[in-house]
């Protein structure tokens, strides 16, 4: 075993040394390798990153809670699927309302809508006009998991006179307010003003983000009310949340006068299922890339075994000296074998690198999401390389240790 | 006992459907502390004897014992660590490998017999003060002269403490003077002990030598002491 590691540690400086020898050939050749693995670490990275956001995201809406909507968050029908969708129903307020009504099995039904994204200023100060300005219900404080730091949240009755009342966030209250209490302050958004009943932290979401939020009638009166809106349940615990959405989807179908036997004219969703419609999203694009990324893999595990027969024949004498002061087959095989694999392997470390750097930049930089490093993928990476190496390796290791000794000596 | 027995060995090889005899039955025996040299026109058979010695190839028929073990029914697993072992190669063209140290050449068949790294670079440093280069060891070989490559691979050959050193042409592709002292170095190998075999056609490389053997069209011609 000792020896067998002494010997590994010997073929892989010996690899690097002859490697190192000619490296611009090295590193042409391992080039192929690199591709291949930064394509695969790429999207990997890009899919992890946009997955982790996702789960970030939904985690704040919390395991028992589901959401109803008229659209579907992501559509992969193409056009006439999306023309489906929008024959669909309007989700409007009323039908929201009388929801809430009947469904009196579960604890806790919010409806919001959002409204865009508007400026909003105090005596002190003035945003940028990209602070999401969102309808809701006091329910929605529950399902979202909004959490007062100061003040009181919206209540019923400011959403049955819409009255102009908001409860902003943390970190739009630091902007705005920069000294004082912003409670019974006014704060104005697209010419109205608003007093703010509280403040808000958002408990399980990472990024500090500016909000406002208003009553939903509110909003509606200002911003017109023929807009589709959300229904946000939370079930009991996560146990009920099954018997929860069958009840919810009966009283839905039953508001929107769906005709039995007909599917529903309206999206359930659940922090799981938004998760799977995006893996589901993306199985294609994970398979289309397997299959691109294992025909570049093989395109470049066929150039490292021509560079391998070429460096063969090259160090036929160095052959024949290693033969003759001792070098067994077995040595010789596990020379050129462990060469291919550090050839591969140096090319999948740049492609794990490369693909690390690049996918993280485009998360961050086009995307706006958080970086990711999935390790299993990296592993994933660097293991198909030693694959590839030992697969096209043999072959000219073969030949290098089956050379007659006596021969290798004499050829120049 | 002898330290090479070679009895009635032949040797043939099929080249383009023809049958080659480049040995047709050759004895010979050598002592342990021997300085021997071969001898013989080219063709003559005498690089398929080295050969059949230095275990790089195995005789058609006849057997061959190398301090003690008969050689002629080995694998090729058995062949290496014979030549690891029991032989050290000092080539016309010296064969070091040119990318690595001086070092790192004489160290290569303690590599091959698994010494562990810290004794291995101990022995190889020691081998190389042997020849007179411990001032050499991190140069590469095309930084040193034909005599010190020769040396570099004289301390390679001796390193594992061989029981056998076999030089084929060792001063073929040196001038004259650095070949002496690439033979005045064999002549001290030799009164240390150590038992040499040297394959040449020059007489003047031979008589150096205490025994010289003579080959000619496969067979031992002559085989005398030199006094």
């Amino acid at each position: 075993m000792k020896r067998l590691l002494a010997e590994l540690r010997e073929n892989i400086r010996m690899a690097l040394s002859a490697l190192a020898a000619n490296k611009l050939r090295s590193a042409l050749t391992l080039l192929g390798v690199m591709v291949g693995v930064f394509s695969i670490i790429l999207v990997m990275t890009a899919v992890r990153a946009m997955k982790n956001n996702i789960e970030r995201e939904m985690g704040a809406l919390g395991s028992r809670t589901f959401a109803v909507t008229r659209f579907p968050v992501v559509n992969f029908e193409g056009p006439h699927g999306s023309m489906r969708y929008y024959r669909r129903k309007e989700l409007n307020i009323q039908q929201g309302q009388q929801f809430q009504k009947i469904a009196d099995f579960a604890p806790v039904v919010g409806l919001h809508s959002p409204f865009g994204s508007f400026t909003v200023s105090s005596r002190f100060a003035e945003t940028p006009p990209n602070v999401p300005v969102e309808g809701a219900t006091p329910g929605v404080f529950q399902t979202n998991n909004w959490t007062m730091v100061e003040g009181r949240p919206l209540l019923t009755a400011d959403v049955e006179s819409a009255r102009d009342v908001c409860v902003i966030s943390i970190e739009l209250a630091k902007t705005l307010f920069p000294l004082g209490s912003p409670v019974g302050q006014r704060v104005k958004i697209e010419a109205i003003n608003y007093t703010i009943t509280g403040v808000l932290e958002r408990v399980g979401s990472s990024e500090a983000k500016a909000l406002a939020v208003i009553p939903i009638t509110t909003g509606l009166n200002r911003f017109g009310r023929r807009r589709d809106i959300g229904i946000l349940v939370q079930a009991a615990d996560v146990a009920t949340l099954g018997d929860t959405m069958e009840q919810a989807r009966g009283v839905l179908r039953t508001i929107r006068k769906v005709a039995p036997g007909e599917p529903d004219d309206f999206e359930m969703l659940t922090s799981d299922s938004l998760i799977k419609q995006f893996n589901d999203v993306t199985f294609a694009v994970r398979i289309g890339l397997a299959v691109v990324s294992s025909i570049s893999l093989l395109a470049a595990g066929v150039g490292i075994m021509n560079i391998m027969l070429v460096s063969v024949t090259e160090r036929t004498r160095e052959i024949g000296v290693r033969r003759a002061i001792g070098a067994k087959k077995r040595s010789i095989m596990s020379q050129f074998i462990i060469e291919a694999v550090v050839l591969c392997e140096i090319g999948g470390l740049a492609g794990v690198i490369l693909g690390f750097a690049g996918a993280n930049a485009v998360a961050v930089y086009l995307l706006k999401v958080p970086p990711a490093f999935p390790a299993d993928w990296a592993i994933f990476g660097v293991a198909i390389c030693s694959v590839v190496g030992v697969i096209f390796g043999s072959y000219p290791a073969y030949k290098a240790a089956n050379l007659d000794p006596i021969e290798s000596l004499r050829y120049d | 006992m002898s330290l090479i027995r070679l009895d009635s060995i032949c040797r043939r090889y099929e080249m383009g459907g023809e049958t080659v005899h480049a040995l047709r039955g050759v004895s010979i025996s050598i002592e342990r502390g021997e300085y021997v040299a071969i001898m013989g026109p080219s063709g003559s058979g005498k690089s398929t004897l080295m050969n059949i010695i230095g275990c790089l190839d195995t005789p058609s028929s006849g057997s061959y014992e190398l301090n003690g073990n008969t050689v002629a029914d080995m694998d090729d697993n058995d062949l290496a660590d014979i030549r690891n072992r029991e032989i050290g190669f000092v080539f016309q063209t010296f064969n070091l490998l040119s990318r690595s140290t001086a070092l790192r050449n004489v160290e290569l068949p303690l590599i091959y017999a698994g010494v562990d790294i810290d004794e291995r670079r101990e022995i190889a440093l020691a081998a190389l003060a042997d020849v007179g280069l411990a001032d050499r060891v991190e140069h590469r070989p095309n930084e040193m002269s034909g005599g010190q490559r020769q040396r570099v691979a004289v301390a390679r050959a001796l390193v594992n403490k061989p029981s056998l050193l076999l030089a084929d042409e060792p001063t073929g592709n040196l001038d004259s003077k650095t070949g002496e002292e690439i033979l005045a170095l064999f002549k001290a190998l030799h009164a240390k002990g150590n038992t040499l075999i040297v394959v040449t056609h020059e007489e003047e490389v031979a008589r150096h030598a205490r025994r010289i053997i003579r080959i000619r069209d496969g067979l031992v011609a002559s085989d005398e002491v030199v006094t």
